[in-house]
């Protein structure tokens, strides 16, 4: 059995990638997977050519269907995410986009007008990459919640630890809290969690620590660009210390990283100080997986 | 007016921009839709007022009265609902994977046996940031979606008198369509970076499906890097403005303070602009 470490973060924008991207370049015998399916970044990072690539089936929307419907107007009263309106034709029209594909309207709908047509919400794909097999996937803007995308990739990329005897599995997670991260998380050996040093960071940190314990998953903190509030980031390695979570490391505030990002670099390969802190949280991760 | 602001992904100063706007606004109203991390009040830092509980409806199942016709759990798209007739005759609901349609309590035939209840599942904070009317959403940790109660927000609190600024979630799922629907404007917030630039795109695709007026303001903009402004200019799409790249807008931010004075006169020109494209 594979072991899976996952990367997460309060919230976007914490680096998160940046230390996905850098752990993929030293971890050895890894598939890597790319979960935040909602805002992919990790292919940018690791240029994969892709193999295999298959369409993402979402929940079903309904569709009225003009000709039949009677305009009782039961429909557009019962929906409780006032996805039907009618439009300037006097027509009952489903907007796609605020179906929460629940049913109700087909059940209802005295002359049974409504039919639950499939959607496709985004699409996956299995691709080779400098760095090992990576599996990630895309999905359509304004699609719904990703949990099952991601579940899905996430089992995509056992399956071929499994048939290959891939030692790790390397997830970049999802940020916030919402259904895409319990997905993200469940099933995880161990999760990182990136934070920043600013007065929402530690809050983000402490919401996301609670779903993990929730969840009864091991998990481990690390400050990125902790240097901009030296402060904040003792109150973060506090707050880990009272909770009993291991502290895996800091990452300065670098230039550099923006720069590696804009050329396409991964920041382990171009920053001396990313490769020196990537080193010690990896080492200290890896006594905790 | 109404404006949004959003951006394809968490990070790229879209509460930087939001509040900053807000400031600048004269008789300002700023909504914080982005409800599983609220951050605008760390930076407006307001008087919070009333705290409202935000409930949505789930069904309580009366075991003495249900007759175990599975009807309920037949009807419910998300699984949330087990019944278990004879000789267990119990209805199990996991009310974490309910969506509070409503259709378990349309189809059940029993009167009495499946009702439904009004459950917490976030909350509202009413108040003022000086002169901003300040409303934010906050949803439970463990809550699967927040589009629902950004609806409610809008519907309940949006005061169409005043220049309306959401603060929308990141991404660009279904919290981020709910919150950007029906305004006049959307302000996307990018980052000069290929990560910038690949959200953005994405969202520039959303937004353009729904048909929305809308222009883009770049953070942490570099004078030698054009990646976001050649981009702009091949899909023919409005720059509003440049927040330069500062090392002391990053620090300021991380304490929760942001140069609102520095920046009034730019973003008080930024929604002029807006008024003239709506
Ligand atoms: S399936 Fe549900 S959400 Fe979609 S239109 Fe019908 S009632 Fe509304
Ligand atoms: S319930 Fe059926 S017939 Fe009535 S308005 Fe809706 S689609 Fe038309
Ligand atoms: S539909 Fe009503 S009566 Fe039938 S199992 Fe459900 S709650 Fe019981
Ligand atoms: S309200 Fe809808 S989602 Fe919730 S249990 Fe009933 S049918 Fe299922």
């Amino acid at each position: 059995m594979s072991k899976e470490l996952v990367v997460i973060s309060g919230k976007g924008g914490t680096g998160k990638t940046t230390l996905t991207a850098s752990l993929a370049s030293v971890i050895k015998n890894k598939v890597i997977v790319d979960a935040d399916a909602d805002a992919a970044n990790m292919y940018i990072l690791m240029k994969p050519e892709v193999k295999h690539k298959e369409l993402f089936k979402g929940n079903p929307k309904a569709v009225i269907n003009t000709d039949r419907c009677i305009k009782c107007d039961q429909c557009r009263q019962l929906c409780r995410f006032d996805a039907i309106y009618v439009n300037s034709d006097g027509e009952y029209v489903v907007d796609e986009l605020k179906c929460d594909s629940c049913k109700l309207c087909q059940i209802a709908c005295p002359v049974e007008a409504v039919d639950m047509k499939d959607v496709y919400s985004g699409q996956w794909y299995e691709s080779e990459t400098a760095y090992g097999i990576m599996v990630h996937a895309k999905l359509y803007p304004g699609a719904e919640n990703s949990g099952n995308l991601v579940t899905m990739v996430k089992h995509r990329a056992h399956l071929i630890a499994d048939e290959k005897n891939i030692e790790y599995i390397l997830v970049d997670g999802s940020p916030g809290i919402g259904c895409p991260v319990i997905s993200t998380i469940s099933g995880a050996n161990f999760v990182i969690i990136v934070t920043e040093p600013t007065v929402s960071g530690l809050h983000d940190l402490k919401r996301v620590k609670k779903l993990c314990d929730s969840f009864k998953i091991k998990s481990g903190v690390v400050v990125n660009k902790y240097d901009l509030n030296s402060q904040k980031t003792e109150e973060i390695e506090e707050f880990a210390k009272r909770e009993g979570m291991p502290f895996l490391g800091r990452i300065p505030f670098d230039k550099c990283v923006v720069d590696a990002i804009v050329n396409l670099q991964i920041p382990y390969e171009a920053c001396d100080s990313v490769k020196h802190a990537v080193d010690e949280i990896l080492s200290k991760a890896m006594e905790l997986l | 007016m109404k404006i949004a602001v959003t951006s394809g992904k968490g990070g790229t100063g879209k509460t930087t921009i939001a509040t900053m706007l807000a400031k600048a606004a004269e008789n300002a109203q700023y909504l914080d839709c982005d409800a599983e991390e609220p951050n605008g009040k760390f930076f407006l830092k307001p008087e919070i007022e009333k705290t409202i509980p935000y409930t949505e409806l789930v069904p309580k199942i009366n075991e003495d009265r249900c007759t175990f016709c599975e009807k309920c759990a037949d009807a419910c798209a998300y699984k949330a609902l087990v019944v278990m007739g004879k000789p267990l005759n119990k209805v199990m609901f996991f009310d974490e994977l309910c969506h509070s349609c409503g259709a378990c309590a349309y189809v059940c035939p029993v009167e009495g046996a499946l009702v439904e209840i009004e459950q917490e599942v976030g909350l509202f904070n009413v108040g003022k940031a000086g002169n901003i009317d300040f409303v934010e959403g906050v949803l439970n940790i463990g809550e699967a979606s927040a589009t629902r109660l950004i609806a409610t927000m809008k519907k309940r609190f949006m005061n169409d008198k005043k220049t309306v600024i959401l603060d929308s979630p990141p991404g660009t799922s279904c919290s981020v369509v709910e919150t950007i629907d029906g305004v006049d404007f959307v302000v996307l917030v990018s980052e000069p970076t290929p990560f910038g630039l690949s959200d953005l795109r994405l969202t520039v695709e959303l937004v353009r499906d729904m048909g929305l007026p809308f222009g883009i303001v770049i953070n942490k903009a570099e004078k030698e890097n054009s990646l976001i402004d050649d981009y702009a200019k091949k899909e023919n799409i409005e720059i509003l403005y440049r927040l330069e790249f500062s090392r002391q807008i990053a620090e300021g931010y991380s304490k929760g303070i942001l140069p609102f004075d520095k920046y009034a006169g730019d973003f008080k020109k930024v929604l002029k602009r807006i008024e003239e494209l709506i």
